[in-house]
């Protein structure tokens, strides 16, 4: 159909012109858009700025002192020239690994109980609302209640008791994305492993749990690198030590209690080590959340 | 249907399948979900070496029927059956009878392509494993996927991902898996109806190919496929009157008398329905 037929079939088509397609700030609508995305971008850099700072700070104060010496050195005395963090290195390592032990099997099990085999039970829902209660646990509290229950009958602070009120913490976490990532496997796919002939134990650790593994990983790495920064529920259970760790049953140094203790001492030694301890737990922390991010990203 | 001719059918059944035509033999009387009837007077035979497609409208219980042959309805707590399913002479429905090994003897392909999320090779090899296959484990999943038309677009990438095929590709590895494992009856739940003209055609002809080795039973939405495809058809058909929406089976019989000369009226009107 040529344009002259158009024109005599509908004029008013014609009466519009030609249209322009050039780009042009005069229209306001234009203006508009260019404004919101320069007021978000300043929105946004003001939101970093915060996490930008302290990040400085931390490396410029507290990357003075890392050398090896820190992370092989017990902490000095007062006066003392020197000296490292690597007891509270370890110890943090130990108990989250404690806290790991205890946190994940119940985690992913608790998952596979309220994502796959039970989701409408009344005892899914009450754990599902526990758990969510349990995000929100004032940490210090949970340090609190393992001080009740296992310092006091163990008569001593311990690196146990410090990854017990870890765990308590590690807990929801864990337990809420493990869920949340068993449901996530689609249905057809657990038809599949029904109709090949598998029982439901079978259809949970050879089909669900290896493809809802990145997500359920996630999870764990998220809990750990949470746990990792944790203070206030090992003042009650761990305590600190000046030693490196010699047994599970005795009180146990920490980088977090470590921060705590230098930073209000009056040595600079101690102020500088308490820095450089900032920045090696924020180090771990930063670790973990990639981990979790890498395993987030990998195609389910 | 009265008592009789519901006499003569069991017997009729226990013949045939003493004569050994017949894989899997349903007399299924009632299917409940919970209250609801969804399917009644189903009796139908799955003939050995043969395909038997399912035809009907929405509703009428033939994708129900068929998931009740090899137990897969099991896993809905509400699913109740009154009736029986015998599978080379045993009913599936048994006091004794472990529904996780009739889906072992009973394989079955879904609507949607669903491989498992772990490579192509694992894919087939996933039912062979299970049933702790001791013997040559890649020449059986080659022989699968080259019976389900697969081998010449994948050997080379035997090790990536089931799912980073292609939807028709998909369905085949899906083919190739369930097969993998020599079940006697082959069940096919709509396998076309998520792919291409193209995809479905060679899904078609795979089980033209299939039916020299195995018992099919289809159910398909696409009349022309069940012309195509199937040598005997079973219709379907919803029956509203009683207040809900309960499936029974009309007639049953070779695929080109029911389309060209069925017996049942109700046939008859849909298939008219369904080409004018």
């Amino acid at each position: 159909m040529s344009t002259t037929e158009q024109t005599t079939m509908n004029p008013e088509v014609v009466a519009l012109g030609d249209p322009d397609l050039s780009f042009s700030f005069g229209e306001r609508r234009t203006l508009m858009n260019f404004l919101q995305t320069v007021t978000l971008w300043i929105l946004a850099g003001i939101a970093a700025i915060p996490l930008i700072s302290v990040l400085w700070m931390l490396i410029s104060r507290g990357g003075l002192r890392i050398s090896t010496a820190i992370f092989t050195e017990l902490p000095p005395a007062p006066f003392e020239q020197g000296g490292g963090i690597g007891n509270a290195i370890v110890g943090t390592l130990v108990m989250v690994a404690i806290a790991s032990l205890i946190s994940i099997p119940i985690g992913i099990l608790g998952g596979l109980y309220t994502g796959l085999l039970n989701p409408d039970s009344r005892i899914s829902a009450l754990i599902r609302f526990v758990g969510k209660v349990l995000t929100g646990f004032p940490s210090i509290l949970s340090g609190v209640f393992v001080y009740a229950w296992l310092v006091i009958v163990m008569k001593t602070y311990s690196a146990i008791a410090g990854g017990v009120s870890l765990s308590i913490l590690m807990l929801p976490t864990v337990l809420l994305t493990a869920e949340q990532a068993f449901r996530m496997v689609p249905q057809r796919m657990k038809d599949a492993a029904y109709g090949m002939g598998c029982n439901s134990t079978q259809v949970a650790t050879k089909i669900v749990l290896p493809t809802a593994l990145p997500g359920v990983m996630t999870g764990v790495m998220l809990a750990v690198a949470g746990a990792s920064g944790e203070s206030a529920p090992l003042l009650f259970t761990a305590l600190f030590s000046n030693y490196w760790i010699g047994s599970f049953t005795e009180p146990t140094a920490s980088l977090s209690i470590l921060i705590y203790n230098f930073s209000a001492m009056p040595y600079e030694n101690q102020i500088e080590l308490a820095w450089t301890a900032s920045l090696v737990l924020v180090l771990i922390v930063l670790v973990f959340n990639i981990l979790s991010r890498s395993f987030g990203t990998r195609r389910v | 249907m009265s008592m009789e001719m519901e006499m003569n059918k069991l017997e009729a059944t226990a013949a045939q399948q003493a004569a050994g035509d017949v894989a899997i033999g349903a007399n299924i009387d009632k299917i409940y979900y919970g209250d609801f009837l969804a399917v009644r007077d189903a009796a139908v035979d799955i003939e050995k070496g043969k395909i038997t497609g399912f035809i009907g409208p929405s509703g009428c219980g033939k994708s129900t029927v068929l998931r009740s042959l090899n137990r897969m309805n099991d896993l809905i707590p509400i699913f109740r059956l009154e009736g029986h399913v015998h599978f080379l002479g045993q009913d599936v429905y048994g006091k004794n009878v472990d529904p996780v090994v009739v889906r072992r003897h009973i394989g079955m392909v879904f609507q949607q392509p669903n491989p498992f999320s772990m490579s192509i090779f694992e894919n087939v090899a996933f039912g062979l494993r299970l049933n702790g296959f001791k013997g040559d484990i890649s020449g059986r999943v080659e022989k699968a996927l080259r019976r389900a038309a697969l081998w010449n677009e994948v050997k080379d990438k035997l090790k990536q991902n089931g799912l980073s095929l292609s939807g028709g590709q998909q369905q085949r590895l899906c083919i190739a898996r369930a097969i993998a494992t020599e079940p006697t009856v082959l069940l096919m739940d709509e396998p076309c109806s998520a792919l291409d003209p193209i995809a479905t055609r060679q899904i078609e002809e795979l089980m033209l190919q299939l039916k020299k080795d195995y018992t099919v039973a289809i159910v398909t939405h696409n009349m022309q496929q069940a012309i195509r495809v199937a040598d005997k058809t079973a219709f379907f058909s919803v029956d509203m009157t009683q207040g809900g929406r309960t499936g029974f089976l009309v007639e049953v019989g070779d695929t080109k008398q029911v389309f060209e000369n069925p017996k049942e009226n109700l046939t008859k009107e849909y298939l008219s329905g369904e080409f004018s």
